[in-house]
Formats: C-alpha cells, sequence, structure tokens
C-alpha cells in the first residue's frame, strides 16, 4: 500500500517522516473502517426498516448498558493509542541532539534569510548537508510565520521577539520546497524557500563558494551585497561621510596617508590586505579597530568588494 | 416578563382566542417590537439565510480564483478580504447564531411546553445587537476590508491597514448577542418547562441548547476583552500583544482559542440538538441511551474549555503542555462517539421515513463520522505538526462547521417547517436538494484532504501547480453544493406562494410537545393547558404507556 500512501503524503525526506507517516496511515486506516462501518449500519438500517406504513409498531428500547459501555470502551482504547503515538513522534521532533549543525533563519515579509555558522548567508535558497543532524534557530523580524517542509513532516511557527527551533536529518538528496504556513499578508503564497539537501561535498563548495548564485552574479554587484550584508556599511559610508573607518567614496586609485607615516596607494592589493588583515595598515586618524575577515569572505567575494569600491568614483 | 410568566400560570382567559403568531397582530411595526421567541426566531431565521447566502457567494468567488495557480480573477489583496470575510460571516453571522438563536429561539420554548423564553425583551435586545454587529461588519468594506483572516492572528492585526478595528468591534457586539441569548436559554431551561417535565423528561434538543448556552456565557466574555485588548493596541498603542511594544503575539492565540475552541462546540452542540430530533421522530422509535446522549453533552461543554490550546502545537508552546492539551482533546472524541452510535441505534429496528429532513440528518450522520475522525489526525501531536494550516484543517473545520453544523441547520429548518409557517414544502425536490448538499460538499472537501496531507498551506492564493487538479475537482464541488443550497431555498420559499393550507398538527408524527400545539402555532403557543402524557420519544401505544409504572402523570 506504499502507493496509497505516497499519493496522500508525497516522497518521505527526512528520518522524522516515516514515524509521522505510519502513524498518519493508521489513522487513516481507522477512518476508513469506522466511515465505513457507521455508513454500513445506517444504510442497512434504512433499507431494511423503511417505512411501508404508518401504523407499524417499533421496539422501546430505551437503552442497552453493555453495548453502550462496549462503544464507550472501544474509542477510548483507540484514541489513548492514537495519543501515546503522536506524542512518542512530537517528543523525537522537539529535542535536537547535541551536535546539530545550527542554522539561524529569520523571516520577514516575504522572504526567508538563512545564516550558517561560518557567517555565511543566504536567500531563499537553504543548503544542508544529507544525512547530518541540522537545526533551525529562527525568529521573525515582523509578524507571525511558519516554517513548513512537508517532506520532512516538520513545521514551527517563525514569532517575532523569541526564538523557536526545529530540526531534521535530511536523507535524501536533491531540493526541497519550504512554504510559508501562517498566513502574513499579501505575499504569504509567495513566500516560498527550497531546501538543497547537498553531499558533504556541495556542501562544502557551497560554504567556501557560495550558492549557483553568488558564484554567477557580476562581481560589482556580489560586492555591493558583501557591503551591505556583512557589516562593511556600519563604519564606511559611500557618501564621503567620515565614519568609524574611511568612506569608501573615490578612494581607488588614491593615495592613503598611513598612521605609520608611509603613503599608499588604494588598489586591489591594498583592499584585499586591509580586509585580511586590518591592522597592516590604519590611515591616519582612526583606530585600530576593524576585524580581520579572514575565513567570513569567500575569495569570490573579495574580488566583489574591490570591483565594487573600483565603481564608487 | 411578568405577564408572561402569569399567561404561562393561569393560561389567563384572554389568550385562549388568538390568532397564529405569523398574522397576530399584523405589519411590520409588530414584527420589529415583538417579543414572541417564534417572530425573533424567524427574523433571526432569514438573516441568518441571508448572510449564509452572502458567505457562500463569497465562497464559490474563492473557489473560482483557486482554478488556476496564479491570478485567475482577483488580486491577492483581494482574495485575502475576501476569506477573511467569508469566515467572519460564516462564524460569527451564519454558524454561531444559527442553530441557536433562529431554531431554538423558535422550538426551544415549544418544546418546553412554555410560551415563551424567560427574558422576551432581553431576546428582541439579542436581535438587534446581531443586526448591530452584521452591519458593522458590512461597514468595514467601506474601510477598505480586512484582511486578517477570521482569526485576527497578533501582531499581523495590529500593524495592518483597513477596517480592523470595526471588525473586532462588531465580533464584540455579535458576542453579547450570543451571550444574551444563552442567558436566556439557561432561565428559560430552568424555570419554564411544562409543569411535570423533569430534567429527564426534557427533549435532548434542550439538554444540548443548554450545554451551548452554558458555552456561551462562559466564554464569549473571554473573546469580548481579547478583542477588546486588541482594539486597544490598535487604536491607543498599549502593548499586549506586539513584541515591538512589549506584548506576546503567541498570548492572543491563547486568548483567542480560549473562546473560540469552545465556540467550535457552539457550533457542534446544536447540531446534535437537532439532530437528536429528527432521527426519533423519522424513526418512529423511542431514542436509544437519552442519559448518555444528555451527558455527553455536558461533557463535551465542559471539556471543551481545556483543548484550546490544541491549535498552536507548532507555536512553540511547551513539551509537556503540548501533551497535556493533545491528551484531553482526545477525550472529547469519546461522547461524541457515543452520540454518534446513539443516533444510529435509534434507527435500528426503526421504522425509518426518507424524508427531507432525515436526509439532511443522515447526511450529518456520515459528514460528522469524518468530521470527528479526521480530528484524529490533528488531535495527535505528531500528525499535527505536519497537518497544521494546511487544508486538511481548512477540509476538516468544514466537514465539522458545515457537513455538520450547516447540514443540521438545514435539516431544522426543514423539520420546523410546516410548524412555522404552516405549509408544507415539496419533499420530492428538498430530498434531491439534499443529495445535492451531500455530493456536493463531499466533493468540495474531500479533495481538499488530500491537499493539506500533500503539503499545500491555507490562505494562499497562489499555490503550486502539482495541487491544481485536487483544486479543479474541488472548485467543480462548489458548484454542486451550491446547486443544492439554491434549489432548497427555492423550494423552501415557494412553498410560502401556495395559498395557506389546514395543515396537520403533527406532519411527521413526531412526540415532542411542539406537536400538540397548532401548525403555525398561536401567539402564546398553547391553548390548552399542557398535560404531559408521555415522554418527549415515547412511540408505544396509548395503552402500553398507561400500564407502564413509570409514567403515572
Amino acid at each position: 500500500m506504499n502507493w496509497f500512501r505516497d499519493y496522500l503524503l508525497g516522497p518521505q525526506s527526512a528520518t522524522h517522516a516515516t514515524e509521522v507517516d505510519s502513524l498518519f496511515m493508521f489513522i487513516v486506516y481507522l477512518t476508513i473502517f469506522f466511515f465505513f462501518f457507521n455508513g454500513a449500519l445506517i444504510f442497512y438500517a434504512a433499507r431494511r426498516w423503511r417505512r411501508k406504513s404508518d401504523r407499524e409498531i417499533t421496539p422501546h428500547i430505551t437503552h442497552n448498558t453493555k453495548l453502550e459501555l462496549l462503544w464507550s470502551l472501544i474509542p477510548a482504547v483507540v484514541v489513548f493509542v492514537v495519543f501515546f503515538w503522536g506524542f512518542k513522534g512530537y517528543v523525537s521532533a522537539f529535542i535536537p541532539p547535541n551536535e546539530a549543525l545550527e542554522i539561524v533563519v529569520t523571516g520577514k515579509k516575504w522572504v526567508w534569510q538563512f545564516e550558517y555558522p561560518d557567517g555565511t548567508r543566504s536567500l531563499n535558497d537553504l543548503h544542508v548537508p544529507l544525512n547530518r543532524d541540522v537545526k533551525l534557530v529562527m525568529h521573525s523580524e515582523d509578524v507571525i510565520h511558519s516554517f513548513f517542509v512537508p517532506r520532512f513532516r516538520l513545521k514551527r511557527d517563525v514569532i517575532p521577539g523569541r526564538y523557536t527551533e526545529l530540526w531534521f536529518r535530511a536523507t535524501q538528496p536533491g531540493v526541497q520546497q519550504v512554504f510559508c504556513a501562517e498566513y502574513c499578508g499579501k505575499g504569504h503564497s509567495d513566500m516560498l524557500a527550497r531546501i538543497f539537501v547537498d553531499t558533504p561535498e556541495q556542501y562544502e563548495t557551497f560554504l567556501r563558494e557560495g550558492d549557483e548564485q553568488t558564484r554567477t552574479m557580476p562581481l560589482g554587484e556580489l560586492g555591493r551585497l558583501v557591503y551591505e550584508n556583512k557589516g562593511c556599511a556600519t563604519c564606511h559610508s559611500l557618501d564621503g561621510t567620515r565614519g568609524q573607518g574611511p568612506s569608501f567614496k573615490g578612494i581607488w586609485g588614491h593615495p592613503a596617508d598611513g598612521s605609520d607615516g608611509k603613503n599608499y596607494v588604494v588598489d586591489a592589493n591594498y583592499i584585499r590586505q586591509s580586509i585580511l588583515y586590518p591592522q597592516a595598515v590604519v590611515v591616519k586618524g582612526f583606530e585600530p579597530i576593524m576585524p580581520t575577515f579572514q575565513g567570513l569572505l569567500r575569495e569570490r567575494e573579495i574580488l566583489g568588494v574591490i570591483e565594487y569600491i573600483k565603481s564608487l568614483q | 416578563m411578568e405577564n408572561v410568566s402569569s399567561a404561562t400560570l393561569h393560561g389567563s382567559g384572554h389568550a385562549a382566542h388568538h390568532g397564529d403568531y405569523l398574522e397576530d397582530p399584523k405589519g411590520l411595526r409588530s414584527w420589529l417590537t415583538t417579543v414572541d421567541h417564534k417572530r425573533i426566531g424567524i427574523m433571526y431565521m432569514w438573516s441568518v439565510i441571508f448572510f449564509m447566502v452572502v458567505g457562500g457567494l463569497l465562497a464559490l468567488l474563492l473557489r473560482l480564483e483557486l482554478l488556476t495557480p496564479k491570478q485567475t480573477l482577483i488580486t491577492a489583496e483581494m482574495y485575502n478580504r475576501v476569506f477573511t470575510l467569508h469566515g467572519a460571516v460564516m462564524v460569527f453571522l451564519v454558524i454561531i447564531p444559527g442553530i441557536p438563536a433562529a431554531l431554538g429561539n423558535f422550538a426551544l420554548p415549544l418544546l418546553l411546553g412554555a410560551k415563551d423564553v424567560a427574558f422576551p425583551r432581553l431576546n428582541l435586545f439579542s436581535y438587534y445587537l446581531y443586526v448591530t454587529g452584521a452591519l458593522m461588519a458590512l461597514c468595514t468594506l467601506l474601510l477598505g476590508g480586512v484582511d486578517t483572516g477570521w482569526t485576527f492572528y497578533t501582531p499581523y492585526s495590529t500593524t495592518t491597514g483597513g477596517g480592523v478595528t470595526l471588525m473586532v468591534l462588531a465580533a464584540f457586539v455579535l458576542g453579547f448577542s450570543s451571550i444574551f441569548t444563552g442567558v436566556n436559554f439557561i432561565a428559560t431551561v430552568h424555570t419554564l418547562r411544562a409543569p411535570g417535565m423533569g430534567w429527564f423528561e426534557m427533549p435532548l434538543f434542550c439538554w444540548s441548547m443548554y450545554a451551548t448556552a452554558l458555552i456561551q456565557i462562559l466564554a464569549t466574555p473571554v473573546l469580548g476583552i481579547t478583542l477588546l485588548l486588541l482594539v486597544m493596541e490598535r487604536v491607543m498603542g498599549v502593548g499586549i500583544f506586539d513584541p515591538q511594544l512589549g506584548g506576546d503575539p503567541v498570548l492572543f492565540q491563547h486568548f483567542f482559542w480560549f473562546y473560540s475552541h469552545p465556540a467550535v462546540y457552539i457550533m457542534i452542540l446544536p447540531a446534535m440538538a437537532v439532530i437528536s430530533e429528527v432521527i426519533p421522530t423519522f424513526s418512529k422509535k423511542t431514542i436509544f441511551g437519552y442519559k448518555a446522549i444528555a451527558f455527553s453533552s455536558i461533557a463535551i461543554a465542559l471539556l471543551g474549555f481545556l483543548v484550546w490550546a490544541h491549535h498552536m502545537f507548532t507555536a512553540g508552546m511547551s513539551l509537556f503542555a503540548g501533551a497535556i492539551f493533545s491528551f484531553l482533546t482526545f477525550f472529547i472524541a469519546i461522547p461524541s462517539a457515543i452520540k454518534v452510535f446513539n443516533w444510529i441505534a435509534t434507527m435500528w429496528r426503526g421504522s425509518i421515513s426518507l424524508r427531507a429532513p432525515m436526509i439532511y440528518a443522515i447526511s450529518f450522520l456520515l459528514m460528522f463520522t469524518i468530521g470527528g475522525l479526521t480530528g484524529l489526525f490533528l488531535a495527535s501531536l505528531a500528525t499535527d505538526v505536519h497537518l497544521h494550516d494546511t487544508y486538511f484543517v481548512v477540509a476538516h473545520f468544514h466537514y465539522v462547521m458545515a457537513g455538520s453544523n450547516l447540514v443540521a441547520l438545514l435539516a431544522g429548518i426543514h423539520y420546523w417547517w410546516p410548524k412555522m409557517f404552516g405549509r408544507m414544502y415539496n419533499d420530492k425536490l428538498a430530498s434531491v436538494g439534499a443529495a445535492l448538499v451531500f455530493l456536493g460538499f463531499n466533493a468540495t472537501f474531500l479533495p481538499q484532504f488530500v491537499m493539506g496531507s500533500r503539503g499545500m498551506p491555507r490562505r494562499y492564493y497562489n499555490y503550486l501547480p502539482e495541487f491544481q487538479g485536487l483544486h479543479i475537482a474541488s472548485t467543480i464541488g462548489s458548484w454542486i453544493l451550491a446547486s443544492g443550497l439554491f434549489l432548497g431555498l427555492a423550494v423552501l420559499i415557494a412553498s410560502l406562494m401556495k395559498p395557506k393550507e389546514q395543515l396537520a398538527r403533527n406532519p411527521w408524527g413526531g412526540r415532542t410537545l411542539e406537536w400538540e400545539t397548532a401548525s403555525p402555532p398561536t401567539t402564546h403557543n398553547f391553548d390548552e393547558p399542557i398535560a404531559l402524557r408521555h415522554g418527549p420519544y415515547d412511540y408505544r401505544p396509548v395503552e402500553e404507556i398507561e400500564a407502564s409504572e413509570g409514567v403515572t402523570r
């Protein structure tokens, strides 16, 4: 009967799904059985004892204690079996394993944003390694959303002002659909995401080089994304305003006075060094407070930042 | 109040020659200022039917939009407003007042052998509150509509535009209308039963209505408070639910469902009330397990207060809380199952007449079975996590709220129609209508179970193309359902066009008191003092009843 299960639920793609599906199918058969049982009794009665004359006299049966106890106890037993089964599945879905890979999920109208342990971020595409426990730590920036992965049989609300967790272990490589399941306005039904279940190698490549999008995006555009998302914008302005660090406006190809008294020219190597070894040269008049971005930016992203600064004349 | 109860006590002389309540006194003004429970019931019934048509047309529009995965007719904003209005109209203006305020007002005093409800003026006030609330709900359209869904979840509802505040106040006003009906029914059942009618000689309709009224007066105030808090947050910026103001959005869900889950039983208990009357009459057989049905109504009403958080299994509640609410929810399945088996046992060895009300009642039994059993999927924690907020839930609650409640409302309307208007409708056509409603309903909502378990979330304007086949099936089903409902309505209205006939007091052969008065009843219900000669479902021949010792009235 696997075809029936697959028709009703779709394929199973995480460890959790197997247990949910067995319980689901158990209740399906229960429902079908009791529906046809009741239906058969009703139709039998309606045919067998269809009124033929208005003078018919019916037996005066007010109750039958034994029968009534029986049909109170049978549903009681059935529902308690279903309760415990469902509780067991909920517990295992509720408590994440200790060594799970932790990914931060942010929901906002109407996008999903993911942040990986090494600082990598992605939008609407979540990459996870196959056969590894993954824990999502989720919160919302506006209204309530809900992170729903039908093939994993999992869902958890994403709430502003508090964190909720969801964990899974994906068992099938490939792409899984994610829906927002809590109504959140106009774009609710377009608030979709995809989970890419990668082999360990694919996952490493993703962390190193980014997803398909970051690998193919024009460098300048990638640089702008890095500037906006990785914290550059906090200290370096684009319009010449002095911040915690020098503005990026019009510095490309121009000289910079180092606090060590030497003169430097802002070129590709200078920028690369400033990102990876920020204390090596500090521009005169600024504090040596910039953190290093070693390991936080990919090679292509550094090239992107260089390209971006080049464009800010 | 005084003159009504004195009339009850003495059957005072002048009451003896009243005409039928529809025409004595005549005139629109006499209707609008009436305190007669029957007239108020009739006004409620037509209002409910009107809003059922409105809500139904909105539903047809939604189903039409969902024919294709992208835009078919209306925009996303429009779609969100339409499903909100559909939900709010159907819940607050049709289903909650449907059976209690329309049929309950008409039938409850008659079934008890009373001349009216305990507080007739409060009863009329409750109707005008209903009308006020309904007008307020419709006025939200002028303010750009409401796009929150009928559940008003925060912080969406406190931050979105449109007429949310007015809609919330409308629900508040409608809540009071519901509370007043509840107060009235409780007092009526306690004080106005016919002389000699003990609690266990009441028709089961009255037990169920009593249980409903308990929920109405105990749970509805919580909704009122919650809605006022919501308005305070929206209008005055008091931070209760919005985390940006220091509130807790999940708290709203607890408050909301503390009313709205019991409200599900405000919807289903009255349905059970009607079915407990229709099945014995059309089986010509005493009800099986009277006490079990009566007590399970009360059990459902009380347990209904303890299960609200089963709407929130995915909302980040603690594991322990989840387990308790799931466990208690399963408890409710038991009294519901008991009732279904009791009704089937009542049919067993009966003399079954398949007239339109009975066809609706049988539809109810089948659809309530599906609605109840699919509740198991959602009460169970592990499966609910998957199914929550999908079309599976949509299908489940439509089986309960529409498949069971509305079908029972239709059963009741068809059952008491000859008593209300003294005219019989075309039973063949009405039965065809009933059959179409059954077919159409299942064609609409069975595919939605499958959509939901395959992962289609609810309240989706656009959807993935893989779901289109099931959506088309569902939309075609909605057309069949609509044709059945309109046929039913047309048959009823056609019966009113006929000249008035001298209709028998008891066209179905029922044993409850309303069948002992004229059709339609006179203004004061009963012209002679009530004499209980048999129990409400006692179909034995007179000699046998007199011979049996229990009944010596």
